[in-house]
Formats: C-alpha cells, structure tokens, sequence
C-alpha cells in the first residue's frame, strides 16, 4: 500500500491532536477542574491512529476505560470530548459518562467502557450484526494486556472464531495492568507468556505482534487484518506493544516501573519516530511541522474554551436516557 | 384462538418476529438443532437456519455481549440463558452493559434485545437451577422486566419485548411451559409492557401474583370463595414498569393486600411491591400487608423439602384465612 503525503501527515496531526489533547486534560485535571479520575493515552498515540487508520466509515470500534485517543483517532469532534470530559452540558454523553465513557455513536463507537475487558464480547456481537444484516463492516476492539486474562477475551475470541466474525482484536499491550506487569522473567507478572498474540493459536485464528509505537507497522498490520475480515477471512489479533508515559490514572505514584524504564520507552516515543520518518522522507520541514503543531494546539484552546465557558447540566436531566427516547 | 402451551406460544412469538423483521435473530446454548433446553425454540432452525437461530458454545458471558453489541448495531437478538442460576456468569454484560449503555452515552446507543430466562422450582433442580432472580433486574435502571403467566401473554409480552427499544429481561417459568392456554392467533397481537391485567374480580381481598404464583392464587380464590371470601387477583405481567396504578386502585376497593412471590422473602420484589403500597397507599388499608414467599434459603433438592419451600394455593389461601 502507498500512502499519499497527506494521508501520511494526517496521521501525524492526529497524533498531535491526541498529545496536544491529553496533556491539556492532564493539566486541568491536576488543577482540579475536571472531576472524576482520568486515564491518559499518551504515549499509546501510534496504536489508535494507525488501526483506526484501516477502517472506513461503516465500520466500528469498541473503546476502553483509556479512550479518549481511540475517539480522536476516528475523528471525533475535540469541543465535544472536551466539554464531556469536564462535565458539561454539551459533552457528547451531556455530561452523564465522562472520560470513560465518551463515545460518539454516530461514528460507529460502541461505548469507552469502564470495565477491562468489557468490550470484546461487544465487538464480537457487532460482527454477528455485520452476518446477520448483510453488511461488509469490520469492527476494530481495542482492549489492553491486563483485559487479556479475563473471561471476556478468551470467550468473545472463541465465539468470534467459530462464528468467522469480522472482528480485527487489537491488544494495546501497554506492560502493565494498574501496576501488574504483562510479562517479566522474575517476578510477579500478569502472564507466563512474552507476547498476548500467543494465544491466538488457541482459538484457531491469526495473531501478530507489532511494535505499537509504530504508527506504520500497527496500520499496516490492521489493514491486513480488516481486509482478511472483511474477505469473509475471519477474526484476527493484532498485539501492539506500547508504553503509558503517564501513570495507570492521574495521581498513580508509578511505584511499580523504574524512571529508567519510561525515560528508555520516550526514546521510542511515537510522534518523535513518525516525525524523523517523514523529515528523512522530505515528507515534512521544521516549518511544516510548527505550523502543524500550532494548528493543533489552536485547535485544543478552542475546544478548552468552549469547555470551559459551556453550562453544566441540568438536574432535571438525572432521570433523563435511563430509557431510549429515539434519535435526536 | 388457538390452544397453545406456554411454550409454543413463545416460539410462535420469535417465529412471527423474525418472519416480519429481519434483523430479529435468536441465539443461546442448544437452541438450534436441539431445540432448546426446555424445547422453547423447537425447530425455528430448519424455518430460518443457522444463522438466524446461533447455536452458541457454553458461554454466557460472550452470549449477553455479543448480544449487546449486535443490538447497538442494528439488530435485535433474543438470546436465551438456560436457566436463572446461570445469570450470574453473565452478569456484568446485564447490569454494567446492557443496563447502562443508553444512560453513559447519553442517550446516543440503545440496547433493544431481550434476554429469555427459564427460572423456578419445582422439577427437582436442585439450587443452581431453580432459583427466581428477577428482584435483582428490578434494582437495575435501564433494564425491563417481564414474567408471563399464561400462554397467551407469554406470545403478546414476547413479541413487544422484541419490538421494545431497550434491554428486556424476559422470565418465564419452567412448570408454566406445558400450560395450556388459548392463544390469539393474529400475528399483531401484543400486550403492552406496563400494563397488568385483574385475572380475578374481587371485593374482600388483593392478591399480586406473577408467573406461576397466579395458577396457584387463582386456585386459592376459587376455594375462599367457597367459604365466602372474595379474592381479587392482580397479574402485573411486567415488575418494569410496573402498573402500580392497577394494584393500588384494587387495595382501595379491597383494603387487603397480599402478594404471593416463589422468590426468596428478603429483597423480593413482593418486598417492592409491599413497600410501594405501604408509602402511596397505607390509609387504604386495614390490616399490614403479607407477603407469602420461599424462606431466606436456597431451592433444597429433596420433593419433601421442595414442597415445604414453595408457596403453593394451600399456602396462599392459608395466608389470606389469618387476615379474615
């Protein structure tokens, strides 16, 4: 596959969005604006953008308790995310879900989702519609390393399996769950095995493991995974190791993991990767690049504006979507 | 009308669904080729195939996901959980998923899919596989809850509750399936969630009886009526949303409230209805409310001990001779 240039710049702004996006989040957060707790996705940026990258618009994805970066890979609108994860009337969930549970609908996400693991047996019933309405969409399930030990994975994956449903699972293998570590030699750890995609074998479907700070190498992966299911080919797992650069939420001491190892995984950050790719490809200049983060960055002052100046909801709405009340 | 059991007339209801809307599809463990635990689905497979009626592994929690995500996506899956003691498994994809998708999104996602449980005691299933379970669903909001008594109802219920937009709980009763009832035969034929039905005209007394409790309240209305009572029984036919407007019309006029539940007493949803009544409509009455519900234990196995656990119409019009 070749991408044009823009397509390839499109990926980074993306990033960018959700860098630029988080970090605002994670100041207002810590200045005691938003309420709740957050789960930042930064440093996770390349999995979200290049798998949602593979998808078209009548496809779906299933999100997690860390979202908000699948939301803003598949396009979602920054004011609206923005307002809902500070509360606000005019938040996509009119402020009744919050960080976890931020979702666009209308772009085919089937809910952020506070429950590890939540999301697969959802994903997999999305594809069961696919079959049943006669529709060709893929449905891309995110879920981390620690949802891989739950019931969740091992059942959707095996209906999803038997049933030849078009579901692409993409394991964003970020090292730990809360502070437990997916793999180590010595030590307590998640699992006795190095890479998620193992299991795979067990289902009787593929699995791949990829360097998930590659923004090229998760796209390129997912591409060839939605086209298998889309191809009738079945369901397929796709590990993307990655690193939080932030704690499990906001306020996590990261007691568990040494400074050593995040500053070694900022190395390997993906945006200063993708950014060396396109300048070596002459894809993009130092200019070309400020402009692009200065767009960007407009772009989420606007958004924390419109947060900020929007109104809380109104009470009278506690009791309101308990049931449907059709489309709006 | 037509002379149908319980049973058939439930699959008469997927079958009239699935007919007319092709997105309705039916799925659950042995509910194709081998029609179903308790033969509910019957050969619904050979009308409309493998794929429409989705013979699934042993996988409850997978079932009631898959079942969410299908429905958020377009479709309308009826799936079956064998039986009410197996709701725990599944049990976060209920009342975390299901239950609060439309609420979290605000209102964006909805969940139309019905969930039919077979549930109580009474064949010697031992206490994982008789137990009642709806009071539980009845805490949850978001969720529907639904527990037919007759055959007829138990077509027109399950076809709205196909048609409904939001999560259905759908429970029905495993001695029920070979009651025989006449069912209407127009494939139009629904009964609204929410409505209740007077199954008995009285003025002494109100009886609120779900699912099999009604048989047996009915039968203890014909024997008090013999030694001059005159019972008044209620079928709500839905706990959500309940039709509290019939029950309390029905104490005004009677001035006795008695609720016949094989749920276990504590936390039951004879306890709702009871507490319901006693905070809008106490002036109403005469005498406390009774409940006559299973003991705070679990479905014994012996015949012996499974009898001495359930209310029966004995029970029942024992209960209502101590409030005359």
């Amino acid at each position: 596959m070749k991408e044009s240039n823009e397509e390839l710049v499109g990926l980074l702004e993306k990033m960018l969005v959700i860098r630029e996006f988080e970090t605002t989040v994670q100041k207002h957060f810590a200045e005691g604006e938003i309420p709740g707790f957050v789960h930042l996705y930064l440093g996770e940026e390349a999995v979200g953008v290049g798998a949602c990258s593979a998808l078209g618009e009548e496809d779906f994805i299933t999100s997690t308790h860390r979202g908000h970066g699948h939301l803003l890979a598949r396009g979602g609108d920054i004011k609206k995310m923005m307002a809902e994860i500070f509360g606000k009337a005019t938040g996509y969930n009119k402020g009744k879900g919050g960080s976890m549970h931020i979702a666009d609908v209308n772009l085919g996400i089937l809910g952020a989702n506070g429950i590890v693991g939540a999301g697969l047996p959802i994903a997999a019933g999305s594809g069961v519609s696919a079959q049943i309405l006669g529709k060709e969409s893929v449905t891309v399930c995110f879920f981390g390393d620690g949802a891989s030990n739950r019931g969740t994975f091992h059942e959707a994956i095996n209906m999803a399996s038997v049933w030849n449903l078009p579901v692409v699972f993409v394991c964003e293998n970020n090292m730990y769950g809360i502070s437990m570590p997916q793999y180590r030699a010595d030590g307590r750890k998640g699992q006795n095995i190095k890479d998620v995609s193992d299991r795979a074998v067990a289902y009787g479907i593929s699995g791949v493991t990829v360097d998930g700070n590659d923004v090229m190498a998760v796209r390129e992966a997912v591409v060839e995974a939605v086209k298998k299911a889309r191809a009738d080919g079945g369901p397929s797992l796709v590990e993307c190791k990655t690193y939080r650069h932030r704690g499990h939420f906001e306020g996590d001491p990261t007691v568990y993991r040494s400074d050593e190892e995040l500053e070694q995984w900022k190395k390997k950050d993906p945006i200063d990767r993708f950014v060396k790719v396109l300048k070596d490809q002459e894809m993009l200049d130092d200019e070309g690049y400020k402009e692009l983060r200065d767009k960007v960055r407009g772009q989420i002052d606007e958004a924390l504006q419109f947060a900020q100046d929007s109104p809380e909801p109104d009470v009278s709405e506690v009791t309101t979507d308990v049931y449907y009340g059709g489309a709006e | 009308m037509k002379k149908l059991s319980y049973a058939e007339a439930l699959r008469v209801a997927m079958e009239e669904e699935m007919s007319r809307d092709s997105s309705v599809f039916v799925m659950g463990e042995d509910v194709g080729v081998f029609g179903g635990c308790f033969g509910v689905t019957g050969d619904l497979v050979e009308k409309f195939g493998e794929d429409r009626v989705r013979d699934t592994p042993i996988t409850e929690t997978a079932i009631i996901g898959s079942a969410v995500g299908a429905a958020m996506t377009g479709s309308r899956p009826v799936a079956e959980i064998m039986f009410a003691g197996f709701l725990g498994v599944p049990m976060d994809e209920i009342f975390n998923q299901a239950a609060k998708m439309c609420y979290m999104t605000g209102g964006q996602a909805h969940v139309p899919m019905v969930l039919r449980v077979p549930n109580g005691a009474g064949i010697g299933a031992a206490a994982q596989h008789s137990e009642r379970t709806e009071a539980w669903f009845t805490h949850i909001p978001g969720l529907k809850v639904v527990y037919p008594s007759n055959a007829a109802d138990a077509k027109g219920l399950l076809k709205s509750a196909i048609r409904d937009e939001d999560p259905v709980m759908f429970f029905e009763h495993k001695i029920l399936y070979n009651h025989v009832g006449d069912v209407p035969e127009e494939d139009d034929y629904l009964v609204p969630l929410g409505k209740g039905e007077i199954k008995r005209e009285g003025s002494d007394i109100t009886i609120v009886a779900t699912g099999i409790e009604v048989s047996h309240s009915l039968e203890a209305a014909e024997k008090l009526a013999e030694e001059g009572i005159d019972v008044e029984v209620i079928d709500p036919r839905t706990l959500v949303p309940l039709d509290i407007d019939m029950i309390m019309k029905s104490v005004e006029k009677t001035g006795k409230l008695l609720i016949a539940s094989e749920e276990v007493k504590r936390g039951s949803f004879a306890s709702e209805i009871a507490a319901e009544v006693a905070e809008e409509g106490l002036f109403y009455l005469e005498q406390p409310i009774k409940r006559v519900c299973a003991p705070d234990a679990p479905v014994p196995f012996s015949s012996v001990l499974e009898q001495a656990y359930l209310p029966d119409a004995e029970k029942i019009a024992d209960a209502v001779r101590e409030m005359f």
